[in-house]
């Protein structure tokens, strides 16, 4: 049995990307989907409202784990078998993000104050302009410390995906672990991994935080 | 509480400026609104003609917000009618964005669009509302910004300018939209004297271009000068209305009592 070494390593390694990749996906596509159920949940439509607040509670209540088991087996059960794991993992995580990051905007385009809605609804401008020209460049300065702090969280979480099989980088560290058997070198190789990857963005989140406090008179 | 009111001040409605001519630019007539239990406006009715100054003035929590609100159908009223330029405000089927082409409305809080330049901030409108190009809504976010004497401030955000700055920024950004009517909302209660001054000359020189104007104010000396009727509203009621002139000689003790407190 070989000791733990540079190959591990390097295994470790080529799964962080997936790890990245994984979160990419996730960012982007519960970027996406977060950010048009963010705009339903401040629609003028209340049906459009309920519906999006239905969405943010039972995704937010639902363990990441379960929602994955869902998709992975869920999607098996109506037909579709041998579901890719990224795609499986990929949803899961898309789905998990939208809930939250939805909820997160929403936040930030409430604290927009009213009067800017009155202002420019009181220049004619239409809803749709007003929500574009002049509510979401604000919340989006608002809303970008803490998207970036989510980013962490999504990043901590792929390693959920291991349970569909998806071999990201806590799955890697079990499979190396599994053959070589030296968990404590292991994992704390693992952690390493992702604090690599977390730390940044935790400090980008911190330091755009305090640029906005600063430029905020 | 009530029926003081109007009428000996009725004669006094014709004013030094004689602007009454044609059809009233601004209707009220017997408005009802109210928050909930609290009454608010309590059979507001007034005629602002075109070219016409109207002030409201009034201890704070008398309505006038909440008239100059109604009349730009940022409330909805329970009872009474609302004609502005035309429009049927108390008419559920409203086009809202109509009325607001002929209306501008300056806040006492400037509420400037803080992500955007003073000059971003007018051309905004032009753009989206009027369809104009870039450069033409450049032109114009210049001209009405030399208007009110802040041409070199252009590219300054809100945060970079003063609050007598912002608010006449605030006020070139309405007038880009060339209204037939402007609402002015305490515009300058935020502001300290000095600034307050250059805001109001502002004001006066539109009053003299012949703006049809309907401004609540604490300003009296401003009132006295500038405005053609004088309103003055007591617990959502016009308590009495007539010239500059009425405010030497109130005839209710409301009034008396309220220009008495140097209000
Ligand atoms: N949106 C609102 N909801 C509830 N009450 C309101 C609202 N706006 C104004 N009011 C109340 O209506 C009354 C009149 O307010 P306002 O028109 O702002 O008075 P003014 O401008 O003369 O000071 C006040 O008692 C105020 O608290
Ligand atoms: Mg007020």
């Amino acid at each position: 049995m070989q000791s733990f070494g540079l190959a591990h390593v390097e295994f470790l390694a080529w799964a962080a990307l997936w790890t990245v990749g994984l979160s990419a996906i996730a960012f982007v596509g519960g970027g996406l989907l977060g950010f048009a159920v963010a705009l339903l949940r401040v629609s003028a439509n209340p049906a459009a409202r309920l519906a999006a607040i239905v969405y943010i509670q039972i995704v937010q209540g639902t363990p990441l784990l379960i929602l994955l088991f869902l998709i992975y087996f869920g999607v098996a059960v109506i037909g579709f078998t041998g579901v890719p794991a990224i795609l499986a993992a990929g949803a899961g995580l898309t789905i998990y993000a939208s809930g939250f990051l939805a909820e997160i905007w929403r936040g930030c385009i409430q604290s927009v104050p009213k009067t800017q809605w009155e202002a420019a609804e009181c220049l004619a401008l239409t809803r749709w302009q007003r929500m574009t020209r002049v509510i979401l460049p604000q919340a989006l300065r608002i809303a970008t410390p803490p998207t970036v702090g989510f980013l962490v969280q999504i990043v901590k979480n792929t390693s959920l995906a291991s349970v569909v099989g998806f071999v990201e980088l806590a799955q890697a560290g079990k499979l190396i672990n599994n053959s070589i058997f030296e968990p404590f070198t292991i994992f704390v190789t693992v952690a390493v991994f992702y604090f690599a990857l977390c730390f940044p963005l935790s400090t980008w989140s911190r330091s755009l935080e305090r640029t906005l406090n600063v430029s905020r008179r | 509480m009530s029926a003081v009111a109007n009428p000996t001040r009725a004669a006094r409605e014709d004013t030094p400026r004689s602007p009454q001519a044609g059809a009233p630019v601004v209707r009220l007539h017997d408005v009802h609104k109210s928050f909930g239990a609290l009454k608010v406006l309590d059979g507001v009715s007034l005629d602002v003609g075109p070219g016409e100054v109207a002030a409201i003035i009034g201890q704070s929590g008398s309505g006038k917000s909440t008239a100059l609100r109604c009349i730009n159908a940022l409330e909805t009223i329970q009872q009474g009618t609302i004609h502005v330029c035309g429009h049927a405000i108390h008419d559920p089927q409203l086009d809202r964005r109509a009325l607001r082409r002929d209306v501008g409305i300056v806040f006492q809080s400037y509420n400037l669009f803080p992500h955007l330049t003073a000059e971003q901030n007018i051309m905004l409108a032009p753009t989206c509302v009027k369809g104009m190009t870039k450069a033409q809504a450049r032109e114009l976010a210049r001209e009405v910004l030399s208007h009110v004497g802040l041409a070199e401030k252009a590219e300054h955000y809100p945060e970079q300018l003063s609050g007598g700055q912002q608010q006449r920024v605030a006020i070139a950004r309405s007038l880009a939209m060339r209204p037939k009517l402007m609402l002015f909302d305490e515009v300058t209660s935020a502001l300290d004297p000095q600034l307050t001054g250059e805001v109001l000359k502002v004001m006066e020189n539109l009053a003299r271009e012949g703006m049809t104007m309907i401004l609540v104010t604490h300003e009296m000396a401003f009132a006295r000068k500038v405005a053609s009727k004088v309103v003055y509203m007591h617990r959502g009621r016009v308590w009495e209305t007539g010239t500059g002139a009425m405010l030497d000689d109130p005839q209710t003790p409301e009034l008396r009592a309220f220009i008495g407190n140097g209000l």
